[in-house]
């Protein structure tokens, strides 16, 4: 399959790539790992008249702790956050996320960036996100309201399917997850049927306790809404309890209330709902195991 | 129509075209330099036979654009003999890692991936390795197999070239 005709422009700075982006207008898309867009293209899904290929940011790749916050580099691969080392020790819920992402091959090249940016509700890192209260960095021309850069909140960032709040000469640059301080624990659940296929359901649970109890939470589930949802009611069940099984399993349940799933080829709406239930209440297990120590 | 002047170095030989901005990288490889060897089997991102290796890293080439891998370095299964056979296509052949032959190429260059990241995998390490690439012949039991013969045969030219 090939894709339709367009125009392929490299900028090798942040700057650049804003203008070119400026300057084209909706014409204009970025690529980044390509991953989700190539193969859109191919099927003539898409066929942008320009293409901002960012590869070349290579400033825009790194994984560091900075004021309170993990900073991930919206060009960062998802086979660098899987074996980073800080991630396995710290984040392991990120982990958890990026390795379950289509297949190695696929890791290698797609992007965390792109994989918000994308605005698929099918992704997995948005889930986590959502769980983790992230905050998406995104940078535009100078001269707008915002200065240049604004900071969206994972809630705010997701509008619809394929629909961020990005505007059309913004970049998503970084993504910023809160370091956990004290007693916490998070980690992503993922029913697939093989690997490389989007989840049937997927479900990402934080947890933050004072002492023994539960003083926060945050659920976010995959691919059962147009938008990652949040689980909200769920959340605010677990605050308080000791997050026993029957507390999970009870959010559990309220979680697949939540959800908005479409009944397709991977599933009935029933059985999404069924699985979002089990997934939740097995995710908030091992967060909670992991803020005791485990694993 | 746009167009530009590339030049990728496959296999340690520098090929220079005029290209579409479209073309993408399995075609400049099967069609404009006619190595046939990396095959395309989905061309939807999902089975892994266009797999080759851009700078040591395995991707899809079915899912880069040539003009991205302007003046970088592509490897394909072409260029994985030497003076014998690379120690996984021997044992693609020994322990019968091959059927139809179709997703071999990928298969290989996947495993070359792994093996140059991680020279000791552990089985479930391997099939993690190559669920990138699909086979519809063998099972996978002597693709492994056939990875595991490359890894202790690298290990002991490694020890013996080290004595």
């Amino acid at each position: 399959m090939i894709p339709g005709s367009f125009d392929y422009h490299a900028p090798s700075s942040l700057d650049e790539a804003i203008k070119l982006l400026d300057d084209l207008g909706d014409d204009a898309k970025i690529l980044a790992g390509g991953h989700s867009l190539i193969p859109m293209m191919k099927l003539r899904l898409v066929e942008p008249v320009h293409l901002v290929d960012i590869n070349g940011l290579s400033d825009l790749n790194y994984i560091k702790e900075d004021g309170g916050f993990l900073c991930i580099g919206a060009m960062t691969r998802e086979s660098t956050l899987e074996t980073s080392e800080l991630i396995a020790s710290k984040y392991p819920i990120l982990k958890d996320t990026s390795q379950v992402i289509a297949d190695p091959l696929v890791r290698n090249l797609a992007t965390v960036g792109g994989n918000l940016a994308h605005g698929d509700p099918a992704n997995d890192h948005p889930a986590t996100m959502v769980a983790l209260d992230a905050e998406i960095v995104v940078h535009g021309p100078v001269g707008m309201l915002t200065g240049g850069k604004r900071t969206i909140f994972v809630d705010d960032f997701f509008v619809g399917p394929l629909t961020t709040a990005l505007e059309e000469n913004e970049i998503l640059t970084e993504i910023k997850v809160p370091t956990p301080e004290g007693k916490f624990g998070a980690a992503y659940q993922k029913l697939e049927r093989k690997v490389g296929d989007y989840a049937i359901a997927g479900v990402a649970a934080a947890i933050q306790f004072d002492g023994d109890t539960c003083s926060k939470a945050g659920i976010g589930l995959t691919n059962v809404g147009p938008t990652p949802v949040r689980a909200s009611e769920a959340q605010d069940a677990l605050v308080g309890t000791t997050v026993s099984q029957e507390d999970a399993d009870k959010a559990g349940e309220l979680a697949a209330a939540a959800s908005q799933p479409v009944g397709d080829h991977r599933g009935s709406e029933e059985y999404k709902r069924a699985m979002v239930r089990i997934l939740t209440s097995r995710a908030i297990m091992q967060a909670k195991e992991r803020a005791e120590g485990g694993n | 129509m746009a167009t530009q002047s590339i030049t990728i170095n496959i296999n340690g030989e520098g090929r220079t075209a005029e290209i579409e901005d479209r073309l993408l990288l399995v075609h400049f490889i099967r069609d404009n330099n006619g190595l046939t060897g990396t095959h395309i089997g989905c061309d939807t991102t999902h089975c892994g036979a266009c797999t080759v290796l851009l700078d040591g890293t395995a991707v899809k080439s079915c899912t880069v654009f040539a003009v991205q891998a302007n003046g970088r370095e592509v490897t394909t299964i072409e260029g994985m003999e030497g003076d014998a056979l690379h120690p996984l296509q021997e044992g693609f052949m020994e322990e019968h890692g091959l059927q139809c032959g179709f997703c071999t190429p990928g298969m290989i260059m996947s495993s070359k991936h792994l093996l140059d990241k991680n020279p000791e995998p552990t089985e479930e390490e391997i099939r993690w390795g190559i669920s990138g690439n699909l086979c519809r012949c063998t099972g996978y039991q002597n693709i492994v197999k056939a990875v595991q013969y490359a890894s202790n045969k690298l290990q002991e030219s490694t020890r013996e070239g080290g004595e």
